[in-house]
């Protein structure tokens, strides 16, 4: 199933984006966004192990710091004791709208979700991040506006269903849309299923006053 | 999964990698006490260097195999000081990133099985482990991650893929290193999480795509050999 939607996705991850990810550095609701996109993209996860890569170099060439006396041996000390759990993998089911990512955040699948109505026929589920910044799923019906959320900060939006258009782009399963403050659209859900997007931002609606250093990070990206 | 069947491991054709720079071989873990010399002065920095990397993907496989504690400890003294310094540069204590370096060179331990020469070289793999182990500890996030491909590490990699990844990640390394030190330090700074790429633009002047056109030729090679 998710072969089939690759070859179809032409909307990638930003190169900051992928840097941020690789470096560690976005918000947890935009690490999601991210590791969800990269579940369906083959070409960003390859993108992706480039700048892990350059992370790698990164961290060769950093003057190595001083380490106790005893590291290695406490650390041996460590691995015998089994002190690092080998932490199991995640169950995750194979046939799910939502990718292995998105899955852990969410109980259940798209019908069995508690969707709240927020207007205009549109649902939404926030799901819970840390408080940097916000993501949540939302599930347009096929033809209907998306309601405007404002674009304070950096948005991105990846298509899990369905598709949305808006005056310049088709975005279709697997696309992410990533738009800042200058971006003024009015997507709307193609004709057909519903769309199925999860949303991210870090310009909370709930928050009046911007994170102004995490919303800086984001300009221009 | 019994390590003997595992041993050739990275030594399918092993005069290939004598003719690269005779890194140390895998027989030379597990028990024996002999660990052949490495050749140091060689002209060919490229390939020196990128034996160096091969060395360190047969010491994982020594680790994996045999819990070979003398591999291990090879490795810990070369990456643990990095990664603590790596750590110390985004924001944590000197103790914390003491504890820290010690739990990702733990897991390294135990996750060796999990490590595919032909897709990263060991340094990629190690700063990936403390990258996360940075947002556990300082950030205290939950840590969405992409979907395993379905597919694993092969029980016997492809030694010439794996030797030209090493290389090609030596060459982005290189790369890297003969940037102007004034871009250097950005991309550095960038990844410690000191500076927002808007930032390193404002900072030089330079649109992040300049500073990274640099280094994309590199880049590009490697992702090729990520395919």
């Amino acid at each position: 199933m998710m072969m089939n939607k690759m070859k179809q996705i032409k909307h990638h991850l930003t190169e900051p984006l992928m840097m941020s990810y690789a470096a560690g550095t976005l918000p947890e609701a935009f690490n999601l966004v991210v590791a969800t996109h990269i579940s369906m993209c083959d070409d960003c996860r390859a993108a992706l192990a480039e700048y892990e890569t350059v992370g790698g170099e990164v961290m060769l060439n950093v003057e190595p710091a001083g380490i106790a006396e005893d590291a290695l041996a406490a650390t041996l000390a460590m691995i015998d004791k089994g002190k690092i759990a080998k932490t199991p993998s995640p169950h995750r089911k194979q046939d799910s709208l939502f990718p292995g990512p998105l899955q852990d955040y969410v109980s259940g699948d798209v019908d069995s979700l508690k969707w709240r109505k927020v207007g205009g026929g549109v649902s939404q589920l926030v799901l819970e991040t840390s408080k940097d910044a916000t993501v949540r799923l939302l599930r347009i019906p096929a033809g209907t506006a998306v309601p405007d959320h404002g674009h304070r900060g950096t948005e991105l939006t990846l298509v899990l269903q369905g598709a949305f258009v808006d005056k310049k782009d088709r975005f279709g399963t697997g696309d992410i849309e990533v738009a800042n403050e200058e971006l003024q659209h009015t997507p709307v859900a193609e004709d057909g299923e519903d769309c199925i997007c999860l949303a991210a931002t870090d310009a909370p609606l709930r928050f009046s006053g911007l994170l102004p250093r995490i919303a800086q990070r984001f300009i221009g990206i | 999964m019994s390590g003997r069947g595992r041993n050739t491991f990275m030594l399918m054709e092993p005069n290939a990698l004598i003719k690269a720079d005779a890194p140390p071989v895998l027989a030379a873990y597990g028990g024996r006490k002999t660990v052949k010399k490495r050749d140091v002065e060689k002209p060919k920095v490229s390939t020196q260097a990128a034996t160096k990397r091969m060395a360190w993907v047969v010491q994982v496989a020594a680790v994996r195999d045999n819990q070979d504690r003398k591999a291990f400890a090879e490795l810990f003294a070369y990456f643990a000081p990095r990664v603590k310094s790596f750590l110390m540069k985004s924001g944590a204590s000197p103790d914390m990133a003491e504890e820290c370096a010690q739990e990702v060179m733990a897991t390294l331990w135990n996750k060796a099985h999990m490590f595919d020469p032909t897709k990263a070289s060991v340094s990629t793999w190690i700063f990936t482990i403390a990258r996360n182990r940075k947002i556990d500890i300082l950030r205290k996030q939950r840590r969405p991650e992409p979907e395993d491909l379905p597919w694993g590490p092969e029980a016997e990699p492809d030694q010439v893929e794996a030797m030209g990844l090493q290389q090609e990640t030596e060459q982005l390394g290189q790369a890297l290193a003969t940037l102007p030190e004034e871009q250097r330090h950005l991309i550095e700074r960038a990844y410690f999480g000191e500076l927002s790429h808007s930032e390193i633009a404002a900072e030089t002047g330079l649109p992040l795509g300049t500073i990274k056109s640099r280094i994309r030729l590199a880049l590009d090679r490697l992702r090729h050999a990520m395919k």
